[in-house]
């Protein structure tokens, strides 16, 4: 279980995020909504331990232990993976580098080929990661190193986003395996959380909640294809108006 | 071992040149330096040769105790050869001494690549007793193994005078490990290297050269080679030990059509080293290629990465890479590249980057478990490692092991 217990969180001093509070039960998907700015990705790294992400007021108590002060590593080790929006290229280190280093420095060649073939990547394992990879690929180079990892929390940032429609199929049978979607509920371990802005994803994907951060709040709760159906006819605008 | 005689008209340029500083890097005093020592012994079975010195230049990857993965062997200690050898037909290894009275012919090689007075150095080699090694592949022979060499210094205060000759006759293919170290701790020592490569018409030859020297070692090689028609040189240059002052700006001239050129370097400098190192090539007929990479990292030393291409013929193509890592405060990195171009139609782009490990790269990796320690480990690694293409994968597995074992000193 993951749990946001009244935080708040500054970058270089400002404060993004205000008293967020959040719970996602073991094997639950929930799903965050808002616009550009409102502090989704803030939380996400936040919750990764990302340090220029500072928690300023709060606790995150991740599987039952207060993780609010550990380092980004040490957290991926206890069980939280990341799907970034935008990674980062680093020339010279190679796919199959980052999908070895998520299984822990392990991994034999025939298990890191056959994850790579399951995400379609078999060709990019020796490339330099993220190096002139299209919005697909490197979507998938992410959910491949999250499937090589085995999170029990996934933090999925814009999945679907600069992905084209063949992709986004992939994609979703990805974050199934990922999330455990295959499992009965009651044996489900894990644990996702989902930025997305056009909640295409969530045909793909069993989401439970969703929220909607508008300003560094959570201004709403509830049931994400509702919550979807609202923004996508009346946009954010009625959140805001909803919340005054 | 018989001296190297060269005519009058070198020797004329070469005092002429004498006292002329080199174009770029350190002027060093040559009278600092004895120009001869005592000779060491030949061996006709080089693992005979002192254990240290074995040692050392295992280092730099010179085998010398099972020399079977190896077509032929060169071994010179200060200015005289110790041991050479061919270990397959078609692929000629000796002193350039003795190969310069078995073929009358080689003297139209002598001092072509490399012009002798082009600075003090250069004359140095010409006016002193030197020697260094002459590998040639006969027409169509192809290594089966590399060929390995060995410029080993072996007494301080010396300078150490190498001239040698490469040739490899039409559509031969020829790969050279070559290492150059020392046999002694931190006291002085000069390197003097000239090495003249002729590559001719769909020849190969693959050059893998690594030094190991010590810091207060002063090194000056001075290489030319000229690639002919469909012609292959692909040169890498590794150097991840400490070095005092080390310049050098090999040039290569593409003389014939769709010859290409590469060359690869991968540089460290720990506090204390100077390092000035270039790779220069003239794209002179239609359809010549290069690619020029470096990675220098530096620790605290300083390292000035020069590149340089000139395209003067048409549909030639060029690509300059410089990337340089800087890992403590004090280390600096000049990356210098030029491109040069002389008429429409060419096809000349290069990058560079200095700059310290990106905040965000260590953490994407700790974000997948690996402490910061290993995240920049791994980073490092990743930054040293070039793909280097067109080379055997022996040489490249070797290459790779020399590189990670100053990587493990590194971290």
């Amino acid at each position: 279980m993951l749990e946001i217990k009244h935080l708040n969180v500054g970058v270089e001093g400002k404060e993004i995020l205000q008293d967020i509070n959040l719970t996602i039960g073991t094997g639950e998907t929930h799903a965050l909504f808002g616009p550009n700015g409102s502090g989704k990705t803030t939380l996400l790294m936040a919750i990764m331990g990302f340090p220029r992400y500072q928690v300023t007021k709060g606790k995150i108590i991740f599987k039952g232990k207060d993780i609010t002060k550990l380092a980004v590593d040490e957290r991926a080790r206890l069980g939280i993976g990341i799907s970034f929006q935008r990674p980062p290229v680093v020339r010279g280190v190679k796919t199959r580098d980052m999908v070895s280093a998520a299984m822990g420095g392990g991994g034999d060649e025939k298990s890191i080929a056959k994850l790579a073939e399951r995400a379609d990547l078999t060709e990019f394992l020796d490339r330099d990661i993220n190096y002139g990879f299209s919005g697909g690929e490197i979507k998938r180079a992410e959910l491949l190193q999250l499937m090589a990892q085995k999170p029990e929390l996934t933090l999925l940032d814009e999945p679907e986003s600069g992905v084209d429609l063949v992709n986004i199929a992939l994609i979703g049978e990805l974050l199934n395996e990922l999330l455990e979607k295959g499992c009965p509920i009651r044996t489900r371990k894990c644990m996702g959380l989902i930025i997305t802005h056009t909640g295409h994803i969530l045909e793909y994907v069993n989401v439970r909640t969703g929220y909607v951060m508008l300003d560094g709040r959570v201004v709403c709760q509830g049931d994400p294809h509702e919550i979807l159906a609202s923004i996508k006819a009346k946009g954010y605008e009625e959140c805001a108006r909803c919340v005054k | 071992m018989r001296e190297v005689k060269s005519s009058k008209a070198y020797k004329d340029k070469a005092k002429a040149a004498s006292a002329k500083p080199a174009a770029l890097g350190e002027d060093i005093d040559l009278s600092a330096f004895a120009a001869s020592a005592e000779e060491q012994p030949y061996q006709a079975d080089p693992s005979k040769l002192p254990v240290k010195a074995k040692e050392q230049m295992l280092e730099t990857g010179v085998i010398l105790d099972d020399t079977k993965q190896r077509s032929g062997t060169y071994i010179q200690m200060d200015n005289v050869p110790v041991h050479f050898s061919s270990q397959q037909e078609g692929i000629e290894v000796m002193a350039i001494s003795q190969a310069l009275e078995k073929y009358d012919w080689l003297p139209d090689y002598w001092w072509q690549a490399v012009a002798v007075d082009t600075d003090k150095y250069t004359a140095h080699v010409e006016l002193n007793k030197s020697n260094g090694y002459f590998i040639r592949a006969l027409p169509g022979k192809k290594t089966i193994y590399p060929v390995q060499a060995c410029l080993y210094l072996a007494k301080a205060k010396l300078a150490q005078n190498v001239h040698n000759i490469i040739i490899a006759e039409e559509n031969s293919e020829l790969h050279i490990v070559t290492g150059c170290t020392t046999g002694f701790g931190e006291e002085p020592g000069l390197h003097l290297g000239v090495s003249e490569f002729y590559i001719k018409k769909g020849a190969k030859v693959t050059f893998t050269m690594i030094h190991s020297w010590n810091p207060e070692i002063a090194v000056r090689p001075r290489t030319g080679t000229i690639i002919e028609q469909d012609g292959l040189f692909l040169s890498n240059y590794v150097l991840m030990k400490p070095v005092r002052s080390l310049q050098t700006n090999p040039l290569a001239n593409c003389v014939g059509e769709n010859a290409t050129v590469r060359f690869n370097s991968i540089l460290i400098a720990p506090p204390g080293s100077h390092m000035d190192i270039g790779s220069r090539v003239l794209l002179n007929a239609r359809g010549a290629k290069t690619e020029i990479i470096s990675r220098a990292l530096t620790t605290g030393g300083t390292i000035i990465a020069r590149g340089y291409i000139e395209g003067n013929a048409p549909e030639v193509k060029g690509h300059l890479e410089c990337r340089g890592l800087i890992l403590q405060e004090k280390g600096v990195i000049h990356a210098i590249p030029e491109l040069k171009g002389n008429l429409a139609g060419i096809d000349l782009s290069h990058e560079a980057a200095v700059g310290k490990i990106a905040e965000e790269e260590v953490e994407y990796l700790m974000a997948r478990g690996l402490t910061r320690t290993e995240a920049t480990a791994t980073i490092v690694r990743g930054f040293l490692r070039v793909d280097i293409e067109g080379l055997p994968p022996q040489l490249d597995a070797e290459l790779r092991k020399a590189i990670e074992a100053s990587e493990k000193e590194l971290m």
